[in-house]
């Protein structure tokens, strides 16, 4: 039985609505003042640092990003941990937030498809992702205009960029489990916190599981060197199931340009290799590819079962 | 005979093995208000949702406006306007911001909708507060707000979902009122409520659901008349008869239940105060005190279901 009259109409309606209203709504001010000021204590140190070993590197824009000065993480480590969490902030209620609401029934009866108010809302909340990173990397540029005397190349600028491509996937991905969770459970402090459970899993206990995973599947045999192979690629692999690591993998790639490789190197693959000195972007992009595929992949996967799911439910609040 | 605008045939829905609707009929006239009565988990809002297509019905086929609500619940939802069962807005919006939203989403544009918005704000008694954020409104005033949505779509049909539930006497009155308004100026309502005597004041057909089923329909004097016999209700108080005896055999008498000792409760289709006292006086009776009223459509509803579980408790 076919439908008539297109799933889109309203969309843009509702992701504006959306998205105005996660810019103006108190928990995303402390969610985003949270990272801004991470953001600045992590570029701080940075820039200390930088300072002190100011050496030849062509690519010291880009050290801002990834240097780090105990006890302060870098840049990226900061934002590979707290994006998730700007991301279930944005989408842990955008369901099951209408239904205790109650204004769900009222906004389906108007003439739009339940398509667009899903896809409405994962877009709405996509857009203030891409605003708040766009915001956060121009504010580092500035910084480090400001205090290194410094401007950052083209090649620079075209890696910040596909850098911010990749958070966006990143980020996506967590809005759309989010966004899954608040199909599933009716309850908005249920779905916060199994949003939250799974960010911890990932983040924290995830790269502790890898290791112990892999010695069960594939344990090493001291006599055999090509189980300790088996075991790395298994470790890696299982590791690759977090966005987490791909995330690091990506920006590790995109931020040190000298980054060659991820995992297992063979010296036979080195060969004629000039180690340390950096790849061209295009090869970098190249290198991450796979990492980025990945992680929209999951985030189509992950919100087709938040559609699918949110299709099938009873509108009856 | 008037136009039909809302028809549903055979309309069934099952969840699971508890059926929520079953073998439905119904059909609303152009320009009528409609009450569908019931108490709750009758499956008056699984009903209104299957009009609406926010629900897809197990059988059976629905047609609002001419429109399949399955196929072409977009052409439905252009047209009729529904107000649910404890209707919620977002809080941290003003009311005129809330309305703005679903008039966007009906396909309006902001200076398109501006001027509608006002004057059904103003309309429903709320153009003072229209600026204040919904989060201070209280439930009356939300109940308005979702008329006044209902009004600046200019829908054709509106469906109320127990509007007056959880209002005052006099916010529920000002809503009826504001129903009978919008029936004159000629759109088709259909309303569910429990609540019946109030609702019959705004009513030109009812139903009366029961288990998924719609038990009676029609005028409310003709339910009346259906279910109780007349419609007019005589409150006999006498002592030294057998009132049911006494009155026995006379015309235009339906049923006399005892209440309470020595007052009985006499169902009729006229005035017939004049007979009972003389045959109360005949028999030799002492007539204390006897009063007449129109029966409402609680009684109907009280009687209806009571019979009803009578028969089932009977089978």
């Amino acid at each position: 039985m076919r439908r008539e009259g297109s799933p889109f109409t309203g969309l843009s309606t509702i992701a504006l609505k959306e998205a105005a209203d996660h810019m103006s709504s108190l928990r995303m001010h402390l969610v985003m003042l949270l990272v801004l000021l991470t953001a600045i204590g992590a570029i701080y140190g940075a820039i200390s640092q930088i300072k002190q070993t100011i050496g030849q590197d062509p690519f010291l824009f880009l050290r801002l990003f990834t240097t780090s000065q105990a006890p302060l993480p870098s840049f990226v480590t900061f934002l590979g941990f707290l994006l998730p969490l700007v991301a279930i902030a944005l989408g842990f209620d955008a369901i099951n937030g209408e239904y205790s609401r109650r204004t769900m029934s009222r906004i389906l009866a108007q003439p739009i498809y339940r398509d667009a108010v899903l896809t409405g809302k994962f877009i709405g909340g996509l857009l203030v992702l891409a605003i708040c990173l766009v915001t956060l990397w121009l504010l580092m540029t500035g910084l480090g205009i400001l205090l290194l005397g410094l401007p950052p190349s083209g090649e620079e600028v075209l890696r910040g960029i596909a850098f911010l491509i990749a958070s966006l996937a990143y980020g996506g991905v967590w809005l759309a489990v989010a966004l899954l969770f608040s199909t599933l459970f009716r309850a908005p402090a249920t779905s916060a916190l199994a949003a939250l459970t799974l960010w911890l899993l990932f983040t924290i206990f995830w790269p502790m599981i890898a290791p112990l995973l892999a010695n069960l599947i594939a344990p090493v045999d001291p006599l055999d060197p090509m189980t300790t192979l088996a075991n790395a690629s298994w470790q890696s692999g299982i590791a690759r199931i977090s966005p987490n690591t791909l995330y690091n993998e990506m920006t590790l790639a995109l931020l040190d340009p000298s980054t060659r490789a991820f995992g297992l190197l063979f010296l036979s693959q080195l060969q004629g290799a000039l180690l340390g000195s950096p790849l061209p972007f295009s090869q970098s992009a190249l290198l991450v590819w796979p990492q980025l595929a990945g992680l929209v992949a999951a985030m189509v996967v992950v919100f087709t079962v938040a559609y699918v799911s949110f299709q099938r439910q009873e509108i009856r609040a | 005979m008037s136009e039909t605008v809302i028809e549903a045939r055979d309309l069934t829905k099952r969840y699971g093995r508890t059926v929520a609707v079953d073998h439905l009929d119904l059909a609303v006239n152009k320009g009528e208000v409609f009450g569908v009565l019931g108490p709750n988990g009758s499956g008056k809002t699984t009903t209104i949702l299957m009009l609406l297509g926010l629900t897809e019905p197990t059988a059976g086929s629905v047609r609002v406006l001419g429109f399949d609500p399955l196929r072409q619940p977009l052409e439905v939802k252009r047209r009729v306007g529904y107000l649910p069962d404890m209707v919620g807005f977002y809080d941290q919006l003003t009311a005129q911001e809330n309305i703005a939203y679903t008039a966007r989403l009906a396909g309006m544009t902001t200076t398109e909708s501006a001027a509608p918005i006002k004057d059904a704000l103003a309309r429903v008694g709320l153009a003072d507060v229209a600026d204040h954020r919904v989060g201070t409104y209280s439930h009356g005033m939300r109940q308005r707000l979702g008329v006044a949505e209902v009004l600046v779509k200019r829908a054709e049909v509106a469906i109320l979902d127990e509007p007056t539930n959880g209002l005052d006497p006099q916010a529920t009155q000002e809503l009826l009122d504001l129903i009978g308004e919008l029936s004159r100026e000629g759109m088709t309502i259909l309303l569910s409520s429990h609540l019946l005597g109030l609702v019959q004041s705004v009513c030109d057909r009812v139903a009366l659901f029961r288990r998924g089923r719609v038990g009676l329909i029609g005028e409310v004097s003709d339910l009346a008349r259906q279910v109780l016999g007349g419609a007019y209700v005589v409150e006999v108080e006498a002592d030294g008869v057998d009132l049911a005896q006494t009155l026995a055999g006379l015309e235009g008498i339906g049923s006399v239940t005892p209440v309470r000792a020595e007052v009985s409760r006499v169902d009729a289709d006229r005035d017939v105060r004049p007979e009972i006292a003389a045959r109360v006086v005949a028999a030799g009776g002492a007539l204390r005190n006897m009063a007449i009223r129109r029966s409402g459509l609680d009684e109907v509803y009280v009687r209806y279901f009571e019979q009803a579980q009578e028969t089932a408790d009977a089978a």
